[in-house]
This record gives structure tokens, C-alpha cells and sequence, in this order.
């Protein structure tokens, strides 16, 4: 039965240096749950506290309710998949796959029976006796699934599985391994340093920076309505203004800039943190006119072609470079290099959002 | 040490510190104190151990000192007690044996290393590894038979017309070094191979293309690269053919006598074994000596020494 | 390289081989010689009675058998103690580190008479510590117990160095993932970490085996009056030899050939197997990226 984990307050110090600073999450039974952040930022640290390798210094991990302090990972309902996969080189496939099962003490035909099982599931029938050194990358990462899911976890913990296969593999494993936890309904948590992957895979992505969590939310309001400028700019590309906050009215705030007075969408009440704006490039119309709001005169300086969308890069008077993307449907026209636009946003696309939530 | 408990619990870790620590402490620390304490004791009388005529002193080891033969060289006559001669002579000789081990597997390492093909390597250690797990006695007996005044050696020469008199081979200490180095040899090749395996081939094609003759480029480019090896091989041989004793009893002959074989006598012949403690002390002692020199002249670690 | 130099370099291989191996053929010749002292020259006709001579000749089998005892308790413990400190080793680092390192190889290099003697020493006092005089008991009396003693302190180092070796290949990646799998310490022990290790394990118990048969040094001081292989071909040397000896050389000859032979044979097949499952792992990838 696959169980919910509740992370209360954990931290992790190593000597002097925190690697994770007052984590809170709680997990669903069932769901399919990112970590994401750049290198260095604690996703690993967490992983490897709730399944059992480190102990945190503060907080308690549950997993189904009951505190894990200290239960050793061979005593936890967890599976970890290892970033290098760790399968066993000098076992077939099948002892690979069963070997949950040898260490509890289950008979060698159920073993066999249930590993191949297993390899029906992640679409591998048939190799149970080969050895993995006869298998490619992809084959390997599905034998490593079916080893977890062998021994019937409560949470499945996947440690960048994805990060040594090339794109196209990447893509197709993606919907792999979301099929086969939709199967099963085990607890996935994926930690990843590639938003794209937490994004299309995940029912709710908790974006992490220095130890800190900085937002637990589903993927589209990650991206649509992100909290802080450092998860704005981690899943996506930005224009940002410096400025100070005015008025505010309706949701919808004041900013002066230089480039004179913007408008944007602010969240709450702002608590005198410095603000920047924050507007994402396919929000950004090079206008040929200036436009009512949110008007900054730019010269077009570059023009690539990215394939679903086109990068027109500009800039402002004084060399603030601002991005705009247009479809590559043949909707909107696209610009000559050196021509003289005006960079435009509707101020409900805009945010102005804090920086980063750090160690205080 | 907490790595290990977290890999394989308590237990299994405390059963493993106990292995090493039998083997440390019993096999190897207890019994040279042993021995170092057991050297200041004089040789008595079972009836008189522990009595008031047991007391520490210096005289076995000063017993090195007796006995001082007549001996000269380059015309200089001098007198020197025997088994110092004896042992400035095993030194002396040791070294002769390291230096020719030395000169035979140099070559032949960089030829295993850099030259041959690499898919018959495996087959050439195998056959280098042969003589190896034939008893050292036995091959020692084996040039006992070649070296033999009537034997095969002198028979191929005389066949060959190389010479027209049989030559004795086993004569002074030159049957010993020829012995010891057949012996040791291999031990000197491995190390060195392997330190020239791990010399980027590249470099030596570099060389070749500036233009460096070959005398240089193995002076200056696999000689340095090959040091650690090198230094290895020399303490090995070394330590092997000073402590050696089968060799040099076969293959000795009525004007050598190896320090080794003055242990033996000591000890067996003698039943002093008092003596023979002071004795093999001291050459633990001055090999200690000889292998630190050595490693800091070479600027080695002793934890590069490996096979 | 230049071809000279190659073709030089082929014939100093080939000469230095020579030199290595013509010690034995000679060895071997001298067996099959009808001559009463062990020569090949003068070759005064075939015959195979020293063969004969040598499983008649009752000290030398019992010599022989004792060898073959000592060397597989001596294997046995080298293996048990060497394996247990290099994963020791393994896992240690900095002062205390090298410190064990360095006193562990320095056994290698303590003359083989030192051990001897000093073995010898310290359990005869032991026996003297603990009983009166004249009535010494097992095992702190001079025989083959102490022998494979003082034989261990030395292999059981050769045996470490052969499982570390090994050992600092092993990705402990796997031992984290079969803990996570549930498997108990023990386990985690015996069916990730050694079978990993078991060729590193094999070749330093034939070492070991092979080490011990040929010992003389330690063996020569602690046996008391039993007699071992080489202490007895050494005495026979000194005494007076026959062609026996030469049989039995050539008998232990053949034997490690055999055993050469066969571990080549087996090194191929497990080479051509790796790289057919190499070949095929290259092709399914192949496959992968043309999806």
C-alpha cells in the first residue's frame, strides 16, 4: 500500500553547513511528488534522509504516519532508484529483480515467477537470464524499476534516473515511468535538477534553492504564479525590471523603473523585501506600436529560430536586453534585425516577486 | 571506521577489526619485541633463567665483534672481525644482485609495456609466472645442476666453443648472485612494468617526434615516470636476496658465507638462540636502515610499494 | 618504433623467457637421466625409475604431505585475515591509514629468518610462562602450527593487497542499494561485497598455497623436527642427492602447468563471453536511439 510522507521541520548539517534548512511538505498517498533545484541545493540530502541513509540533525520524517528516527534503510517501506542504477553485475536479471525478495526469505520459483512478472510490467519480457552487461541504458533503467517495485514499497524514491539517457530516451522514459506509477500507485518522489521533466511528470513540484524549499505547488502554478524570482527563473526564462513599488490597486501594483512606470500583478501584502518584475518572453510582444502600458522603446538585435518558437532578441536604450518569443505558427510577423519595436506586456502577465527565500 | 558499521553492522565489524588485530599485534608486533628483548639476554642454562645471572646486556651483540680476520684490499691489508666481513659482504653483494636484477627487467618491463601486443600480454605474465610457483629451492637446485663444474652450462659453452676449458661457475660468491637474481628478478620486473604501463604512450611519441634519441627519452621521460616502480623493485630484491638463506646455502660455495647462514649457525648449530636474536636484529635493523635511505633517496612512500 | 628495435626487443623477450624456464626443462630432463647424480650431462640413457624412487621413499611423501597441510592451513588463514584488512584498509583514511598500510607491507619485506626466530621465541616463552619447565604443551612447542604462524604474518599481506585491489573497483553504490532492498548486514556481505571480490579472494589463496609451499626461512626455525618439502630437498641437497628429487620437481613442474594451463583456457572463455554481451548490450542501445 503506497503511504504519504511528512516531512516536519527536518534539517540536515554537515558540521558547520546546513544542506537543508526547516523542510515542510507533506506528501499524498499516490502521488507523484518533484524535488527540484539546481546542484547543491539539498534535494539528494532529503532524499537519502527519508530513505534512510543520513539522520536529520532536527525535525521528524513519517512515512504513513510512523516517525522513521532511527530505522535503517533496510528497515523502511522506501525503494531507492540510484542515479548510476546500482544493479548487480554478477546477477541475471532475474536475481537482480527478486533480490528484495531473496533477503526475506521467499522461495526461488515464487522469486522467478514474480520477477518475471515484473518484466512483463516494464515491457522486458524475456530477459530474465540475461546479465546487464547485455543491456542498454534504457533496458537498465526499467530492470532498476522493477527491483524497486519488487519488494512492494510504500514510497518509490527516484534519484535523477532520467540524467545519463539522451533526449529522445528521456522523453519516452517520462511517460514510462509516470504509466507505471499511475499502475501501481505507489508514492513516487523524483528528484531532478530539469524542469521540464518535474513539470511534465509530477502532481505537485516542490522547487528547492540552498536547503530551502521555495514553493510546493502543482506544475502549472510553479510556472504561472511562481512566489519567489529564484523559481521564476528556474523553470523558465524572464525579463526582469529593477524598481520600487507604488500604488496598489485590485492586485495590480505601480513599479518605477527606469524605463518608466510598469505595472504588474503583486502578490499579497508586500513586506518590504526588494521587489523586481518578472515577465516571461512568450508573454512579450515586440509591438510595432507603443502600446498603453508597459511600453519600452527596443532595437532588435537578434532573430533565432528554436524550432516551436521564435527568440527575437532586443534591447532598450541603454542596452537592457529584452526577450520576446512568437509562435512559429506565421501568427505574428517576424522582425527585422536592427528595426526599432516597442517591447509590450499586459500587466496581469507580470509578477513582482521577492528574491529568493534563503538561510536567514 | 563508521563507513564500516554502516555497511555491515557491528558485529561484522568488530570480527574484522579483531582478524587484523590477531594478525598485527600476535603475528607480527608481539614477536619482534619478543625477539628484540630475548637479544639482551645472555644464553644460559634453562636452570639459571630468570635467576641473578639473567640481566640485559650488549653482549650478544657484541659478540658481531669477534673472531677479527686479516683481509686486504687493493694492496691495503686491514683486520676486521669475521662477521662484520660477513656482513659488509652480504650488503655488498645484495646490492650486486639488485643492481643486475635491475638491468635485466628494465628492458624487458618497457618492451611488456609499451612494444608488445597487448592481447598476448596476458599469456606472457602467465608464462613469467611460472618459474615463480616452482619452489625457490627447487630452482635453486636446478642452477646447482647447470652451474655444475661437469654440467649442461659448461658443456653448451664448450659445444659453442666459446671456451675451451670448463670454467667453475660456483666459485666465491658468484654462484650465490647468479642464484639471487634468477630468483628475485621477476620481483623486480612486475613493479616496473607497472609503473611504465602507466605512462602515457603519447609522450614517448612526442619525444620520438622532437627528436630525442632513445637514450634520452628513457632518461629523461620513462626513467622519472617509472620511479615509484623502480624503487619498489630495489627494496624488494634487496630485502629478499639480504635475508635470503636457501639460495646461498645451495649455491654457496667453501669462501662464502652469507649473514643469513651465520643466523642459522648461531641458532642451530650453537643453540643460542640469544645470539641469533642479536644477529637477526641487526639485520633487521640495518636492511630498516638501508630500505629508508633508499625510499628517501628515490623520494618514495613505503605505501607505494605494492604488487 | 623503429623495426630493428622491435625485432631486438622480441628476441631479448624471448632470450630473457629462456633464461626463465631452461632452469626447469633442466630440472626436468635430470628426472628422466639413468644417472645416479642429478645431471643432464652426460645423458646416460631414459628411464623413469626415479620416479618409482620417489614414492618409495617414505620421508620425502611424508615431507611432501606435510607441505601440502601447512600450506592449506596457511591459505585458509591468509585468505581469512588478508581479506578482512583490506576491506579494513578500504574503508579507513588519513594518519591512521597509513600507519596500518605501512605496517602490513613492511611484513613482506622482514627477512623470513627474523619472522622465523622471533615466532619461535615468543610461544616457547609463552609455554615457559605458563607451565613448568619440561612440560611444554601444544602449541607452545617448535613444529608446523608455528610455522604456518609465522608463514601467515607474511602472505596474509600479499593476500590484502590482492583484495584491495579489487576491492577499489567495487561501486559500494551496491551494497547502499541491496541495504535499501532489505537486505541484512550479513547478506549485504555475502551476496554483494564477496562474490565480488572471489577472484581477488581465489588468486590470493593459490598465492598464499603456492608461498607457503616454497618457504624456507620461517619454516627452517619453527618446525622443531618435523620436515617439510623444501627443508627436506635442502637437507638432501647438503647431504647427498639423487634423482628422486628431480622427479618430484618435475611432477610439481607439470602440475603448475597444468593448473596455468587451465586458469588461460578459462580466462579466454570468460573474455569471449564478456565482450559477446558487451556486443550485444552496444546493439539494443543502437536500437534504443533509433526509437
Amino acid at each position: 500500500m503506497s503511504a504519504g510522507i511528512d516531512l516536519e521541520n527536518v534539517c540536515c548539517d554537515f558540521g558547520s553547513f546546513r544542506a537543508v534548512d526547516n523542510a515542510n511538505v507533506s506528501i499524498e498517498p499516490g502521488e507523484f511528488f518533484s524535488f527540484l533545484g539546481p546542484s547543491g541545493c539539498g534535494k539528494t540530502t532529503i532524499l537519502r534522509m527519508i530513505s534512510g541513509f543520513i539522520e536529520p540533525t532536527q525535525g521528524a520524517i513519517k512515512i504513513g504516519g510512523r516517525d522513521m528516527r532511527g530505522q535503517r534503510p533496510n528497515q523502511r517501506p522506501t525503494a531507492l532508484i540510484f542515479q548510476n542504477l546500482a544493479l548487480f553485475p554478477l546477477m541475471p536479471i532475474w536475481e537482480n529483480i527478486s533480490f528484495g525478495l531473496e533477503v526475506r526469505g521467499v522461495d526461488k520459483k515464487t522469486r522467478r515467477k514474480k520477477a518475471e512478472e515484473l518484466l512483463e510490467l516494464v515491457d522486458l519480457a524475456g530477459a530474465a537470464d540475461k546479465m546487464v552487461s547485455q543491456l542498454s541504458g534504457g533496458q537498465k533503467q526499467r530492470v532498476a524499476i522493477a527491483r524497486a517495485l519488487a519488494v512492494e514499497p510504500s514510497v518509490m524514491l527516484l534519484d535523477e534516473p532520467l540524467s545519463a539517457l539522451d533526449l529522445k530516451l528521456r522523453q519516452h522514459m517520462r511517460a514510462e515511468l509516470r504509466t507505471i506509477q499511475k499502475r501501481t500507485g505507489v508514492t513516487f518522489i523524483y528528484i531532478t535538477h530539469d524542469q521540464g521533466e518535474a513539470l511534465a511528470m509530477s502532481d505537485r513540484v516542490g522547487v528547492m534553492s540552498q536547503g530551502r524549499i521555495q514553493q510546493i505547488a502543482g506544475p502549472r502554478d510553479i510556472y504561472n504564479a511562481p512566489i519567489n524570482g529564484f523559481v521564476a527563473g528556474f523553470v523558465g526564462e524572464n525579463n526582469i525590471f529593477d524598481g520600487s513599488i507604488g500604488a496598489v490597486a485590485d492586485g495590480i501594483a505601480a513599479f518605477d523603473t527606469p524605463y518608466g512606470p510598469l505595472r504588474a500583478r503583486v502578490l499579497d501584502k508586500p513586506q518590504g523585501q526588494k521587489l523586481r518584475l518578472y515577465v516571461r518572453p512568450e508573454h512579450t510582444i515586440s509591438a510595432a506600436k507603443k502600446g498603453t502600458e508597459n511600453s519600452i522603446p527596443v532595437t532588435v538585435s537578434e532573430v533565432s529560430f528554436e524550432g516551436a518558437f521564435i527568440s527575437v532578441m532586443t534591447h532598450s536604450a541603454d542596452g537592457k536586453v529584452l526577450t520576446a518569443e512568437i509562435r512559429n505558427d506565421g501568427s505574428a510577423t517576424v522582425p527585422d534585425i536592427g528595426a526599432k519595436l516597442f517591447a509590450s506586456f499586459d500587466a496581469a502577465r507580470a509578477a513582482l516577486l521577492p528574491d529568493a527565500n534563503v538561510k536567514g | 571506521m563508521n563507513d564500516l558499521i554502516r555497511r555491515y553492522g557491528v558485529t561484522i565489524t568488530a570480527l574484522m577489526c579483531l582478524l587484523v588485530a590477531f594478525w598485527l599485534v600476535m603475528l607480527v608486533i608481539v614477536p619482534n619485541i619478543t625477539l628484540f628483548e630475548q637479544s639482551f639476554r645472555p644464553y644460559l642454562p634453562v636452570v639459571d633463567v630468570g635467576g641473578p645471572k639473567d640481566v640485559y646486556s650488549l653482549g650478544n651483540y657484541a659478540k658481531v665483534f669477534d673472531g677479527s680476520i686479516e683481509r686486504s684490499i687493493f694492496g691495503y691489508t686491514y683486520i676486521i672481525p669475521v662477521h662484520v666481513m660477513t656482513f659488509g659482504l652480504t650488503i655488498w653483494y645484495s646490492i650486486v644482485v639488485t643492481v643486475a636484477c635491475f638491468a635485466l627487467a628494465y628492458p624487458l618491463a618497457f618492451f611488456m609495456a609499451k612494444i608488445a601486443n597487448p592481447k598476448s600480454l596476458p599469456t606472457l605474465l602467465l608464462l613469467l609466472f611460472i618459474p615463480l610457483w616452482v619452489s625457490e629451492v627447487l630452482r635453486a637446485f636446478a642452477w646447482w645442476i647447470i652451474l655444475a663444474f661437469k654440467g649442461p652450462l659448461n658443456a653448451l659453452l664448450l659445444a659453442l666453443g666459446t671456451i675451451d676449458k670448463p670454467v667453475r661457475w660456483i666459485v666465491d660468491y658468484d654462484g650465490v648472485v647468479i642464484g639471487l637474481t634468477y630468483t628475485y628478478v621477476l620481483f623486480m620486473l612486475f613493479p616496473i612494468y607497472n609503473a611504465i604501463q602507466s605512462l602515457d604512450t603519447n609522450q614517448i611519441e612526442a619525444a620520438d617526434d622532437l627528436g630525442a634519441p632513445w637514450w634520452k627519452i628513457h632518461w629523461r621521460i620513462v626513467l622519472p615516470h617509472a620511479k615509484p616502480g623502480i624503487a619498489s623493485g630495489c627494496v624488494m630484491v634487496f630485502m629478499l636476496s639480504a635475508g635470503s638463506l636457501l639460495v646461498p646455502s645451495i649455491l654457496g660455495s667453501t669462501t662464502s658465507q652469507w649473514f643469513t647462514q651465520t643466523i642459522d649457525q648461531w641458532f642451530k648449530d650453537a643453540l643460542d638462540w640469544n645470539t641469533a636474536s642479536a644477529y637477526a636484529f641487526i639485520l633487521l635493523l640495518l636492511c630498516t636502515v638501508f630500505v629508508s635511505i633508499a625510499l628517501k633517496v628515490f623520494n618514495v612512500k613505503l605505501s607505494d610499494i605494492a604488487k | 618504433m623503429h623495426k630493428l628495435r622491435i625485432t631486438l626487443a622480441r628476441l631479448y623477450m624471448g632470450l630473457f623467457l629462456a633464461f626463465m624456464l631452461a632452469p626447469l626443462v633442466v630440472m626436468s630432463g635430470a628426472a628422466f637421466n639413468d644417472s645416479r647424480l642429478p645431471s643432464i650431462v652426460p645423458w646416460k640413457g631414459f628411464t623413469t625409475h626415479w620416479f618409482e624412487a620417489m614414492i618409495n621413499d617414505g620421508r620425502m611423501m611424508t615431507a611432501f604431505g606435510n607441505t601440502l597441510i601447512v600450506a592449506l592451513a596457511v591459505a585458509i588463514l591468509a585468505v581469512i585475515v588478508g581479506t578482512a584488512s583490506a576491506i579494513l584498509i578500504n574503508s579507513i583514511s588519513g594518519r591512521v591509514r597509513t600507519v596500518l598500510y605501512s605496517m602490513m607491507i613492511s611484513t613482506i619485506l622482514i627477512p623470513g629468518v627474523v619472522i622465523g626466530i622471533s615466532t619461535m621465541i615468543l610461544w616457547t616463552r609463552m609455554g615457559g610462562l605458563l607451565f613448568e619447565p619440561g612440560q611444554k604443551l601444544w602449541p607452545f612447542i617448535p613444529g608446523l602450527h608455528l610455522s604456518v604462524l609465522g608463514q601467515v604474518s607474511y602472505i596474509a599481506a600479499m593476500v590484502m593487497l590482492l583484495v584491495l585491489a579489487r576491492l577499489q573497483s567495487f561501486d559500494a553504490g551496491l551494497e547502499e542499494a541491496a541495504l535499501d532492498l532489505g537486505a541484512s548486514h550479513a547478506q549485504v556481505l555475502r551476496r554483494i561485497l564477496l562474490p565480488y571480490l572471489y577472484p581477488a579472494i581465489g588468486a590470493g589463496g593459490a598465492v598464499a598455497f603456492f608461498q607457503s609451499i616454497e618457504n624456507y626461512n620461517v619454516t627452517q626455525f619453527t618446525r622443531g623436527g618435523m620436515d617439510t618439502l623444501t627443508v627436506y630437498v635442502f637437507s638432501m641437497v647438503r647431504s647427498g642427492v639423487t634423482p628422486a628429487i628431480n622427479a618430484l620437481a618435475f611432477l610439481l613442474i607439470m602440475v603448475t602447468l597444468v593448473l596455468a594451463l587451465i586458469y588461460e583456457i578459462n580466462r579466454r572463455r570468460l573474455a569471449r563471453i564478456e565482450s559477446a554481451r558487451e556486443a550485444e548490450a552496444r546493439r539494443a542501445t543502437a536500437l534504443e536511439e533509433a526509437i
